[in-house]
């Protein structure tokens, strides 16, 4: 633990001269810690006192007052290589980090041939290399060089994710310091942290994969550098810097043609669609081969599912935004006109229609005999299923228009006040968790767990039973979309127009998908596919392990509402009126 | 005496024979608790814990915290444990400073979160999540170490029990199991240890992991390197089973099935964890020996 301060040599009154102080405090209560740490923080110096190279600080001085000692060192007006990867908005140009990467083998290989010993440097890492103002190179931070000891259990010296797998174990050669020293390309070239990844796992991620830009030749140095066995990789820093001289030679010729291209995909042909006379913002259902679906025309429409042929639509006096549910022949939905209708499935006569005092936007629950539904009357009401009359609803003050979720005898709901509330089937709170902005997603459980995102830009899990947060997710903005859980993996969209996919046991991030505009669709999986709507008017389908995308379909709208899939086809409604079946 | 016989209904003296009074058995014990079946209403969490040196060393360099309560509220109570092991490294001096600090830091973190709802009544659940809380705790005795005992190392296993949720905090290879009552043993941390990470990679089998000479070497270990990725995550706590934690002193040498047997031969889960403790000693004990068992009954 230490700092580095920026001092002034008064030595020289008449001139500035600027040095580096670099201070270790020693904190450590017990004195044999403590002697120990002296001795390192010698050993450095005695090291740096000894070498002479323009890519190594010189050394003036060291000294230890009471429980801190201090190196004086050359000044670096500059900043570390770390930094100037996580400064710079997006890849650093190839030429430039090859051109480091060739300094970097000219040090290293000082080091290596220096007499009577090699110095191993041990520890190649972005942070421990500085980049001056005049973009030379120095390697700083020698506090670790040569102190290794091998074949202790625990050793580990070195910084994970940098250092090969023979440094675990205790075997330090300079043959080390040029895989970390490929690590340390890598992450300038992919900006992908190896501390953040598992071990030895750079064949996974390959270069110009991250970083389509990177030449084959450079990727080819990187990934021998990295090569697991010592013996496959360059024998020693000049012949790894030969390697590069020749990469740098053969792309100064290669004209760079960026590869990757995504089809503009429609050629994809819908198997059909239907249009009805205003926007679609609903989510269709399937029902015995006919999809229902609600549309701002104020119709509830049923078309056949195989060829898209009109069979028959209900007039309300409102928008409809929800998803239909069917129970026995009977199709239940919710409108603006603040009813919720019930409708023969065959005829779509009505059976009997539900009032609230509020426009209902929330869909249609029913489990355990009765139908759950929010309104924006600021109530979640419970309706006998049978008899169409109410069983009790229970006031949450704020418009309720996410879909209530029924599991472990409660039925939990969110509010646009972010209200978040567990109540028992007699109507009675059970626990309430309060977000900082609207819930207007609907819950979902994955074990025991219930997962919902909210306007204030987290995705959150609670334990079911009591409330308590288990994890929060942040995402980029606020998000209405309906988290969808599959394979212990946690889908969800948000304003800030991506597809995130969370491991549900762990809260981490497995991938996220850009589209080109916010997305409030809920994500659905269908076997091996993830598909999702966006403002940006595409229907996405991606790999849903990798985020990887497979082919989207635009539509002349808007997607708001959640595709369904049933039967290798999926169904999604866009505000240019359609509704659109295309194969899975 | 005579007086006194006469005036309350003239009874027998008492018999003089003497009786000896023994503590119950193991076995009068366990037919007891057999009988009965252990059963309540609402769920109770119970703990114990085992410790030993070891047969070939001479420090404990290991340290436990073990902490069973219930977190009472208006809306009914919750049980609530707090589980740590942590295995000071030995390859670095100090080793169990590293442990030590490492155990007080988390449990002192996780329990400073926990008072206001222990102590007092609160309406509103903590705003950070149970995974965020464990990962300060982390990152707080990360900063401990690395001021109290500069570059020594130690693993963390703690385990948060909160009512039917374990969430799991975790550096390096001590490790955490669910044992379940049919036989199963899964262990549910993953260790951050190089032989472990070349099993996975398929460099090595596992019968040459069983072998390998540097066994003991980790990758990842509190104390250590600047940023620290502890592994955290929540499952759920295996009913009608167990939660276990110790360190490599126990499981390198016993094998999981002997494990198992043990505990659930034991008629509590005190002697389990001694059992257990035992058992690694008879197999020569060459490390420190941690264990603490949990389980949630009813």
């Amino acid at each position: 633990m230490g700092s580095v301060y920026r001092a002034r040599d008064l030595h020289f009154p008449n001139v500035v001269k600027l040095v580096a102080v670099k201070e270790m405090v020693n904190t450590a209560p017990d004195p044999l810690v403590r002697k120990t740490i002296v001795q390192n923080f010698e050993r450095e110096a005695n090291i740096l006192a000894t070498l002479n190279h323009s890519a190594i600080p010189r050394i003036y001085d060291y000294f230890s007052e009471s429980d801190r000692s201090y190196l004086v060192l050359e000044y670096i007006h500059g900043k570390d290589l770390e930094a100037v990867i996580s400064d710079t908005g997006g890849f650093l140009p190839e030429e430039q980090v090859l051109t480091w990467g060739i300094l970097l083998c000219d040090v290293l290989s000082f080091l290596h041939n220096h007499k009577p010993d090699p110095i191993i440097f041990r520890d190649m890492k972005p942070s421990n290399v500085m980049v001056d103002h005049n973009g030379e190179i120095k390697l700083v931070d020698f506090g670790i060089a040569k102190t290794f000891q091998s074949g202790q259990k625990g050793t580990m010296i070195g910084t994970e994710g940098y250092s090969p797998p023979e440094q675990y174990r205790g075997e330090a050669t300079p043959v080390a310091d040029l895989y970390a020293l490929g690590a340390t390309l890598h992450h300038a070239l992919s900006r992908r942290d190896p501390r953040m990844e598992p071990p030895f796992s750079f064949a996974e991620r390959p270069l110009r994969k991250i970083n389509p830009a990177v030449s084959a030749e450079v990727e080819a140095v990187v990934s021998k550098a990295l090569e697991y066995n010592p013996e496959d990789r360059f024998s020693s820093a000049s012949d790894m810097k030969d390697a590069l001289l020749a990469a740098a030679h053969k792309t100064g010729i290669l004209s760079k043609v960026s590869t990757t291209s995504i089809s503009k995909g429609n050629g994809i042909k819908p198997l059909w669609t239907f249009k009805c006379e205003d926007e679609i913002r609903g989510t269709p259902l399937n029902y015995k081969n006919t999809i229902y679906i609600g549309c701002y025309d104020n119709n509830l429409y049923a078309i056949n599912a195989a060829d898209g042929k009109f069979l028959w639509k209900y007039p309300t006096e409102g928008g409809i935004v929800s998803k239909p549910s069917a129970y026995e022949d009977n199709i239940y939905f919710g409108s603006e006109d603040n009813r919720m209708y019930v409708v023969s499935a065959r005829s779509g006569k009505v059976v009997w229609t539900y009032f609230t005092d509020g426009p209902v936007r929330s869909s249609v629950r029913i489990a355990e005999g009765h139908i759950f539904v929010g309104s924006d009357d600021q109530y979640l009401h419970a309706v006998n299923l049978n008899t169409g009359r109410l069983a009790w609803k229970f006031e949450t003050s704020d418009p309720v228009r996410s879909t209530p979720f029924v599991a472990n005898e409660l039925v939990y709901v969110g509010n646009e006040m972010g209200d978040f509330l567990a109540i028992d089937f007699r109507g009675n709170l059970k626990w309430r968790f309060r977000a900082k902005r609207a819930i207007t997603s609907s819950p979902t459980t994955s074990g025991h767990m219930i997962i919902f995102s909210s306007l204030d830009s987290t995705l959150y899990a609670l334990d079911h039973r009591n409330g308590f947060i288990i994890w929060r997710f942040r995402l980029g903005k606020g998000s209405i979309s309906s988290p969808y859980v599959s394979d212990d993996m946690v889908f969800v969209g948000a304003a800030d127009g991506f597809i995130y996919a969370v491991e549900a046991r762990t809260a981490k991030e497995v991938w996220r998908f850009r589209t080109e505009h916010q997305v409030s669709s809920s994500p659905v999986v269908y076997k091996d596919s993830l598909y999702c709507g966006s403002v940006d008017g595409y229907l996405y389908c991606l790999e849903y392990r990798t985020g990887r995308l497979r082919w989207k379909f635009g539509t002349e709208g808007q997607i708001v509402g959640s595709p369904l899939v049933y039967d290798d086809i999926v169904y999604v409604g866009s505000t240019d009126h359609q509704v659109y079946a295309l194969l899975a | 005496m005579e007086f006194f016989r006469k005036l309350f209904g003239g009874r027998a003296a008492p018999i003089t024979e003497t009786v000896t009074t023994a503590p119950l058995t193991d076995q009068q014990i366990q037919s007891i608790l057999y009988s009965k079946n252990v059963q309540f209403d609402l769920q109770q969490l119970v703990a114990a814990s085992g410790q030993s040196v070891g047969k070939q060393r001479e420090l404990n360099e290991d340290s436990l915290f073990a902490l069973t309560t219930t977190l009472a509220g208006n809306s009914g109570s919750l049980p609530l444990g707090l589980y740590i092991i942590a295995d000071g490294m030995g390859g670095h001096q100090y080793g169990e400073v590293a442990s030590n600090a490492a155990i007080r830091t988390v449990a002192g973190h996780i329990m400073r979160k926990f008072q206001p709802y222990l102590f007092s009544l609160k309406p509103t659940p903590p705003e950070e999540s149970l995974q965020e809380i464990m990962q300060a705790a982390v990152k707080e005795a990360q900063k401990t170490i690395q001021n109290e005992a500069p570059s020594s190392g130690t693993t963390l296993t703690a385990a948060l029990v909160l009512g039917q949720q374990v969430t799991i905090a975790h550096v390096g290879d001590s490790r955490a199991y669910n044992i379940y009552s049919e036989g199963r043993i899964e262990v549910i941390t993953r260790d951050h240890s190089l032989v472990k990470r070349l099993e996975e990679l398929g460099h090595i089998s596992a019968d040459e992991a069983e072998n390998y000479p540097h066994r003991n070497v980790l990758y990842r270990a509190l104390g250590q390197g600047e940023i620290l990725e502890p592994d955290i995550f929540t499952v759920a706590f295996p009913q009608t089973g167990y939660l276990m934690l110790c360190s490599d002193g126990l499981w390198g040498v016993v094998a999981e099935q002997d494990m198992h047997r043990m505990i659930k031969d034991a008629p509590t889960l005190q002697r389990a964890c001694q059992n257990l403790v035992e058992a690694a000693n008879a197999a020569g004990g060459p490390d420190n020996i941690s264990v603490i068992i949990a389980q949630l009954i009813g």
